[in-house]
């Protein structure tokens, strides 16, 4: 049955596939990011974003909200004030506390600095405080997202599986997923279609694609494997998902954020 | 209803049919038979008789077998799962637990889901899995720090996971999980410790317990009284192989492992039940219906966990409900699978600690065949004269199909490790991933794969190889036998008369049962060899 020790391997598991190892922990201090970026192009961000993951996000959490006090994503932090104070806790640490020091360069702790700069920027709408009950039953019921998402073991698994989705996107990513599908779609949701030679058509989330070969999950969920030479014509689809702008008001997108942020593996929330 | 809505109602009822075309049912497990593209247990079907009912690959076409694809395995570990079968979909483990789902076709991924077991995980033999259960569409694998997990078989995710023991005790699990009816049932290695073996089932839509059987007699319990003083408290005896099923009588079977420590009985007088023996489980109950020892009071570690063969067989003129066991003691066995009534036994390699059976089939210690403070040289080594690799049964030749060391023996000290007996110390050394220099004489072991007649335990034919061998076999209705060695070869024999039909150079250790298939019209036979999957078919061009 879950348990903690369960919940403990599932997190092991995130951290296995996101985060490397531990070291940025109990961070930093109180204040308000200025909204001024920096020179940094988003290659640098995205760089940073990725260091963030790897190197600071198993203590901080992926929206560096998980300590106390502390949420690196809004630019909320106990004392640090400028990005010169960032850059020296990222590699100095906070004696005394569980943050350790790092052996980053100026050049990665900078862009550490812009990646959580770029998504304090990006915090959108809302606004609106959101519930994750609430959101669970707009998933299930108006959303209509479990026709295609898999959350605990109910739904489709046409989409992506959304079980620990709240370890691995931020709840600004998420809510931008859902206003615009289209802005970001990570490689594990993208939608692939084939026609084979003798005309039958089948598309799919692609899970494997190379010179000779494609596989899919296709949308009656079945494991499938092509050859492309045995093809007509195959390539990339737009994904399926649809915009929820219309669909969801303002508090409802954000319960549904709620809702999925809260999905940190299985047996949660 | 929106344009969007409506879309989704056709997804949905679609999906929903779909998932009812791919479930495997406990029916199709047990008449695995019935769909012979498909490999959907361990050995092909509860009674594990490793035979696939497949005709496309015969003796005389074998010679054009080719390779098709290769799978490497990101892991230094011994690779000893068998894969599943399901529907052009093979699912298999990356040793120690990371569960992969491959085209058949191509060996390409469609999935892999990495497990992480605890720090703490301990194993006796490498951190090892011999492969997967699947029902409905789930997945099940147990761990190397004793957990059960569920998967979906389309996604990979963990559904439940339930830790069977704890792994700080040093137990783990390293077998393939049992499928019977609505239950898993898992077994926990880890017996040259002291541990005390336990066989559970759990509920395969929760993961929920339903009951445990501890292969040690509790106080009170009809065998404790075979385990002097607190010695039943830690005397091992693990479960790491795959169990068989009969419907006919609900019982399930394992092979259980030795008594601990090991190479030392004195401090565990008696018989020590129910260790070194066949036990036969009501599957609703988990209660023990019989059990049979083929080693009581060891002290050669000849864990008895043999994956039981069971074959409905004319022996001696009359239908018999059999099972056939080749045993790490060296002795072969035909026991009645309803009763656990011991039918016949025999040595099949040299054997000197034993000479023979009492009327109830116990075996006769031969006097002085025991550890001794100066070393006696027993018959077999103590890895045995087989020790897990699964074996073959084939309906068509009646034949019982095993790959096995001969000529091996060790040195029993009391107290201590056996030692190999002789100048060469790596006489039968455990498998292992690469290729190693060979350089022994027959006289300090060999593998074959002989094929007995049940009736008389006789070997019909022998296939020799100058190495032993930890691979297991295959049978199928081309009346073709596969099997492969620690030389790293995998090859093709005659059912019937055990010539060579064909082989390959796979550059790496077997260490694996083979198992076949077929998508599409053709036949596929794998082998796991090194840290790689190799699928080989007919050439293209070939009949």
């Amino acid at each position: 049955m879950p348990n903690a020790r369960f919940k403990m391997q599932m997190r092991s598991r995130a951290a296995h596939l996101l985060f490397g190892s531990a070291v940025f922990a109990f961070c930093i201090l109180t204040f308000a990011l200025p909204a001024t970026a920096q020179h940094e192009t988003a290659s640098d961000i995205e760089d940073g974003g990725r260091v963030f993951r790897q190197s600071c996000a198993n203590c901080h959490g992926p929206d560096g909200n998980e300590i106390p006090g502390i949420d690196l994503g809004r630019g909320v932090f106990k004392t640090a004030k400028t990005d010169e104070d960032l850059v020296r806790i990222i590699q100095k640490g906070v004696p005394g506390t569980p943050m350790p020091a790092t052996n980053m360069s100026d050049e990665q702790a900078k862009r550490v600095v812009a990646y959580l700069r770029s998504t304090a920027a990006t915090k959108t709408s809302a606004t609106a405080v959101g519930d994750a009950a609430r959101g669970k039953a707009l998933f299930e019921g108006k959303g209509g997202c479990v026709k295609c998402h898999r959350v605990n073991g109910v739904g489709a698994r046409i989409g992506p599986d959304l079980t620990r989705i709240g370890q691995l996107r931020q709840s600004a990513n998420l809510e931008r997923s859902l206003v615009d599908p289209a802005a970001e779609v990570l490689p594990t949701g993208r939608f692939y279609r084939v026609v084979t030679k003798d005309g039958a058509t089948v598309s799919g989330r692609l899970l494997n694609i190379d010179t000779f070969t494609v596989q899919m999950i296709d949308t009656k969920e079945q494991l499938r494997s092509f050859t492309k030479a045995n093809l007509k014509e195959h390539g990339f689809i737009p994904s399926p998902m649809p915009s929820y702008k219309a669909t969801f008001n303002t508090q409802e997108l954000a319960d549904v954020v709620s809702y999925l942020v809260s999905l940190k593996g299985r047996g949660t929330p | 209803m929106t344009r969007r809505t409506g879309l989704f109602a056709v997804v949905a009822a679609v999906v929903a049919v779909a998932s009812l075309q791919a479930q495997v049912t406990f029916e199709r497990i047990l008449r695995g038979d019935r769909e012979p593209h498909n490999w959907l247990s361990y050995s092909g079907t509860p009674f594990n008789q490793r035979y696939s009912p497949l005709t496309q690959i015969t003796t005389t076409n074998a010679r054009n077998l080719e390779l098709q694809w290769i799978w490497q395995a990101r892991s230094l570990e011994k690779f000893e799962a068998t894969a599943l079968a399901v529907d052009g979909v093979l699912y298999t483990v990356q040793a120690p637990n990371d569960v992969v789902a491959l085209d058949a076709e191509t060996g390409r991924p469609f999935w892999t889901t990495t497990y992480a077991p605890a720090p703490e995980a301990r194993t006796c033999c490498g951190r090892v899995n011999r492969g997967l259960a699947i029902l409905g569409d789930t997945l099940y694998m147990g761990t190397i720090d004793a957990h059960l997990l569920a998967l979906d078989a389309k996604t990979g995710e963990i559904l439940w996971n339930t830790e069977v023991a704890s792994a700080k005790d040093r137990y783990s699990i390293t077998m393939s999980p049992l499928i019977v009816k609505d239950k898993v049932i898992v077994g926990t290695a880890g017996g040259d410790g002291p541990i005390r073996g336990q066989i559970a089932a759990f509920d395969a839509k929760t993961g929920k317990e339903l009951w445990r059987f501890y292969t040690i007699p509790g106080p009170g319990e009809p065998g404790n009284d075979t385990w002097s003083g607190d010695s039943w408290k830690t005397g091992g005896v693990g479960v790491w192989n795959a169990g068989a099923y009969d419907p006919e009588t609900n019982l399930a079977f394992f092979g259980t492992g030795n008594p601990a420590p090991d190479w030392d009985g004195r401090s565990r007088l008696g018989d020590n039940l129910y260790s070194d023996s066949v036990v036969a489980l009501d599957t609703d109950t988990g209660k023990l219906k019989w059990h049979y020892q083929f080693t009581p009071h060891d002290e050669l570690d000849y864990d008895s966990t043999q994956v039981p063969v069971l074959a409905d067989i004319q022996f001696r003129g009359k239908p018999r409900k059999a099972m056939l066991w080749a045993n790490r003691n060296g002795l072969m066995y035909v026991l009645d699978r309803v009763t656990g009534e011991f039918l016949h036994g025999r040595a099949y390699v040299k054997v000197n600690w034993a000479d023979g059976f009492d009327s109830k089939g116990r075996p006769q210690r031969v006097p002085g065949m025991v550890p001794t403070k100066a070393g006696t040289v027993i018959r077999p080594h103590v890895h045995g004269a087989t020790n897990w690799a699964p074996p073959s049964f084939s309906p068509r030749t009646g034949l019982f199909y095993v790959a096995h060391f001969e000529n091996s023996s060790t040195v029993a000290v009391e107290g201590e490790f056996p030692r190999a007996n002789g100048i060469n110390p790596r006489q039968t050394t455990m498998g292992q991933i690469n290729l190693q220099n060979f350089l022994n004489n027959e006289d300090e072991a060999y593998g074959v794969v002989r094929a007995y007649d049940p009736n008389t335990l006789e070997a019909k034919w022998e296939y020799k190889m100058a190495d032993i061998t930890w691979g297991g076999v295959l049978t199928t209705a081309g009346d073709v036998v596969f099997s492969g060695g620690k030389e790293g070869y995998f090859f093709a024999l005659d059912a019937r008369t055990g010539a060579l039909l064909w082989k390959a150079a796979l550059g790496g250790q077997v260490n694996a049962g083979p198992m076949t298939y077929s998508v599409n019209g053709k036949q596929y036979v794998t082998i796991a060899a090194g840290n790689s999957l190799f699928a080989f078919a007919l050439r293209g061009d070939a009949k």
